[in-house]
């Protein structure tokens, strides 16, 4: 029986790692993933979790922590964001090399400088080449299911990649919204059986973890990574099936919404997902051909099925919390355009940067970029690549 | 013999052969080898405890020490044991070719 | 003279090598030794689990396919040697617990860095480490430079001594700096255990590690490993460098616990000129020469003022 509960996105990441059996816990307080990171010591505390919490010194030892601890096959945790996410960046390469399915919260906040707690993607998005498997959620709901799928993807002997789950910082963090809980004998079941890694660290089986790979090695080891990823595709959707029979909710790679005649489609991640569905609502009202996207896994890109899903809009917007610098535009932006290059239709791409630093982003601003969206439909071509919405000059 | 693809290899790069360096003959490092005098020698273990590279064998009968043996396919000829024994019972020969 | 510790003896010291040899650290290393020694502290009921900061431990050791080691060995990265451990001591805990982990002796987990990796970039997690009190042993390798760059000055590399980075040039003739003292920050963490060690005396640094094996907490052992490319020495002088370093004062030999009783476990009463010890290592030439003259005299004031402030401070904390 389902118990249903009020609960903030940080309270329900650390809820859902409650019921999943975590062996250690490393992790440093950064605003707004703070209240993870209480609530995990408080179960700790209370004997709730039968986990050791370490209260390490830094994000970068957080990682380390874990990652260390992941390899004795221990299931293990960490949440952090932005700076935090920032610091341990060398140690993200390292646990996807040494194929540590550690699960991450990444409360995303923006990176300074200027210094702003508030938030926005540019932090996971500057993992995106990390060899992380990466998740997003777009409510509270979402944030817990997450969790519990993160460790049976990234634990699954075809993949062995760390997992990070994205909830919007403040807007999901510390915002109380319902959410469904699973029931502990459900969690465990749903759960892979231990040890979480390959070739757990044993002195009755003493290994050697992370040498070195000189040039004649190093490249067949990346090779592996890759092609984990690429199982990942497989084993995803199988994961959220089984979870769907459990909790009978549905997951997959994204969430379409009347996309099937649309003629503007607006992709993006996170609670600005529920913004842009609701306009959408509207806009139907008045008749406009408008559907939505919302992207849950972004790394692997799942091309193929975007392609199926999204080939006949005549105009898809990428609407993007994060800006890639010097490059020819966001990340999703980039990911779609590149994917959709060799395909037979070719839908006109245009990318919307959109509430960094935690600027808000309203109805009547998603409304605006549909209307941004037929204007380019009308026109037939895309003029400006990239555009930031709202930004003073 | 060509090197094994990543389809082969265990993932993450772990090395699941303990020790298996052994297979590394370092032999060729060394420009002099050290060769100990069994009749001097005393037994007293400073060469095994010294050397570096544990290369070093005690070899023992009836469950004394009978002599100590180098594995001269180890061996980097640093000289520290013929440097530090007492009775100077180790010799650095010259590796001929 | 000094004298060894004769608690230990060489005949009972386990025979089998725990590092593989065939691995590529140089002829006459002052630090595989000391690795090597710290392992023979083991015993027969003990094996340990290492995680090794990056260094010339590890780069020697690790060569994908190749490994030295005979016991498990983990490396994560340059500076994390210390949370690498505490994840491994916690997670090895919780999972006895849950009765998921199992193995036929008693587990020991040592981190291990060199003077880089410990006193420099890896001073943050060491500290925290510390500070948590996981129940591990750290051990520092301390050949005072980045050796494994290419010998560059660390913070452990001592006053007036020749590194690439603390050349002896016109206006600066080698490092201005004096040497970080690592035992009194691991002793201001008041942990159980910390102790200096050297290879030269092999009973001292075994019967040290056993001490830090069966402390209550952490434990630190810093040993200094003299380094023939680095020092610029001949191969065959490596021990005896590292029992020089010992007999002019230059490293004393002592432990403290819980950060306040002071021992110094091998006492030098009659020292030999610190000259002894520097002339021999070609690091130091440039001190032979009579302009450099007041740079000996600094260093060995420092050296002579620390060892007597260690003799006050065994007097003050001897338990009468």
């Amino acid at each position: 029986m389902s118990k249903v509960v009020g609960l903030t996105g940080d309270e329900a990441v650390a809820y859902a790692v409650k019921q999943c059996d975590v062996d250690v816990i490393a992790a440093y307080p950064i605003t707004p993933q703070t209240v993870i990171v209480e609530k995990l010591s408080e179960f700790v505390a209370n004997g709730e979790i039968d986990a050791a919490f370490i209260p390490v010194e830094s994000e970068h030892s957080a990682l380390s922590v874990v990652t260390a601890a992941a390899l004795t096959g221990a299931r293990v945790f960490t949440a952090t964001c932005s700076q935090g996410l920032a610091l341990m960046f060398e140690i993200l390469y390292i646990a996807s090399g040494l194929r540590a399915p550690v699960v991450m919260a990444i409360a995303n906040r923006a990176l300074s400088a200027p210094i702003n707690i508030h938030c926005d993607h540019s932090d996971t998005m500057g993992a995106r080449d990390s060899g992380w498997i990466q998740l997003y959620a777009e409510n509270c709901q979402e944030v817990y299911d997450l969790i519990f799928q993160a460790y049976r993807i990234g634990e699954n002997p075809r993949v062995y990649l760390p997992v990070m789950v994205g909830l919007d910082g403040f807007t999901l963090s510390h915002t109380l919204e319902r959410v469904e809980m699973i029931s502990d004998e459900e969690a465990l079941r749903y759960l892979p059986r231990k040890p979480c890694y390959k070739y757990p660290v044993n002195p009755d089986n003493p290994a050697t973890y992370g040498p070195v790979g000189l040039p004649d090695f190093y490249f067949e080891f990346k090779a592996q990574q890759a092609h984990a990823m690429e199982e990942a595709l497989r084993v995803i959707p199988e994961a959220m099936k089984e979870f769907e029979k459990i909790s009978g909710r549905k997951y997959y790679f994204f969430e379409p919404y009347k996309v099937e005649d649309a003629e503007v489609v607006v992709v993006s991640m996170g609670s600005t997902a529920g913004t842009v569905r609701y306009a959408v609502k509207k806009l139907r009202k008045e008749g406009l051909k408008v559907g939505a996207l919302k992207l849950t896994v972004y790394r692997p890109f799942p091309e193929r099925e975007i392609l199926e899903t999204l080939e006949n809009a005549k105009v898809i917007i990428a609407l993007e919390r994060a800006l890639s610098f010097g490059a020819v535009g966001s990340p999703i932006f980039e990911d779609l355009r590149s994917a959709f290059y060799d395909y037979d239709k070719h839908p006109l791409i245009a990318n919307v940067v959109y509430g960094l630093g935690g600027r808000d982003f309203t109805v009547e601003d998603a409304i605006g970029v549909f209307k941004y969206g037929l204007e380019i439909a009308r026109k037939g071509k895309v003029e400006k690549k990239v555009i930031l919405w709202g930004v003073r000059e | 013999m060509s090197k094994p693809g990543w389809k082969s290899i265990p993932i993450g790069a772990v090395i699941l052969n303990p020790g298996n360096t052994i297979k590394v003959k370092t032999a060729g490092w060394r420009t002099f080898r050290p060769v100990i005098d069994h009749e001097k020698c005393r037994k007293c273990l400073l060469c095994w405890i010294y050397c570096p590279e544990g290369v070093i064998k005690i070899v023992e009968k009836d469950g004394k020490i009978e002599r100590l043996e180098i594995d001269y396919d180890h061996c980097k000829g640093c000289g520290i044991c013929a440097e530090e024994c007492p009775v100077k019972a180790i010799k650095m020969v010259e590796e001929v070719a | 003279m000094g004298c060894e510790r004769m608690s230990v003896r060489l005949t009972e010291l386990p025979r089998e090598e725990l590092i593989a040899p065939g691995h590529a650290a140089c002829s006459g290393c002052g630090s595989i030794l000391a690795l090597r020694l710290v392992l023979k502290a083991l015993r027969p009921d003990e094996t340990a689990i290492v995680c090794l900061a990056t260094g010339c431990m590890e780069v020697v050791t690790t060569l994908y396919p190749r490994t030295a080691w005979r016991i498990p060995f983990v490396h994560l990265a340059f500076e994390n040697a210390a949370a690498a451990a505490s994840g491994i001591v916690e997670a090895i805990n919780v999972l006895k617990r849950k009765g998921l982990f199992r193995s036929k002796k008693k587990v020991h987990v040592l981190a291990i860095g060199g003077d880089g990796g410990t006193f420099d970039i890896g001073l943050q997690a060491l500290s925290g480490a510390l500070e948590r009190g996981h129940k591990f042993v750290y051990i520092c390798y301390d050949n005072e430079a980045y050796m494994n760059t290419g010998i560059q000055r660390s913070g452990a590399t001592p006053f007036a001594a020749w590194t690439t980075t603390t050349p002896v040039g016109k206006k600066i003739p080698g490092k201005p700096e004096f040497k970080k003292n690592l035992i009194g920050i691991a002793a201001a963490h008041e942990i159980p255990y910390a102790a200096t060690a050297t290879i030269a005396y092999w009973g001292d640094l075994i019967a040290k590690v056993r001490k830090a094996l069966d402390a209550p907490g952490p434990a630190l052992i810093h040993i200094l490993c003299p380094c023939p490319p680095g020092w610029r020495f001949d191969t065959h002088l490596t021990v005896k460098v590292s029992r020089l370093a010992v007999l002019t004062r230059f490293f004393p030999l002592y432990e403290v616990e819980y950060g306040r009783r002071v021992r110094i476990t091998v006492k030098v009463p009659k020292p030999l000129p610190l000259i002894e010890y520097l002339k021999i290592q070609g690091r130091y030439r440039h001190l032979l020469k009579p302009e450099y003259a007041d740079l000996v005299k600094k260093l060995e004031r420092s050296v002579n003022e620390f060892y007597e402030w260690l003799e006050y401070m065994e007097k003050v904390t001897s338990k009468g």
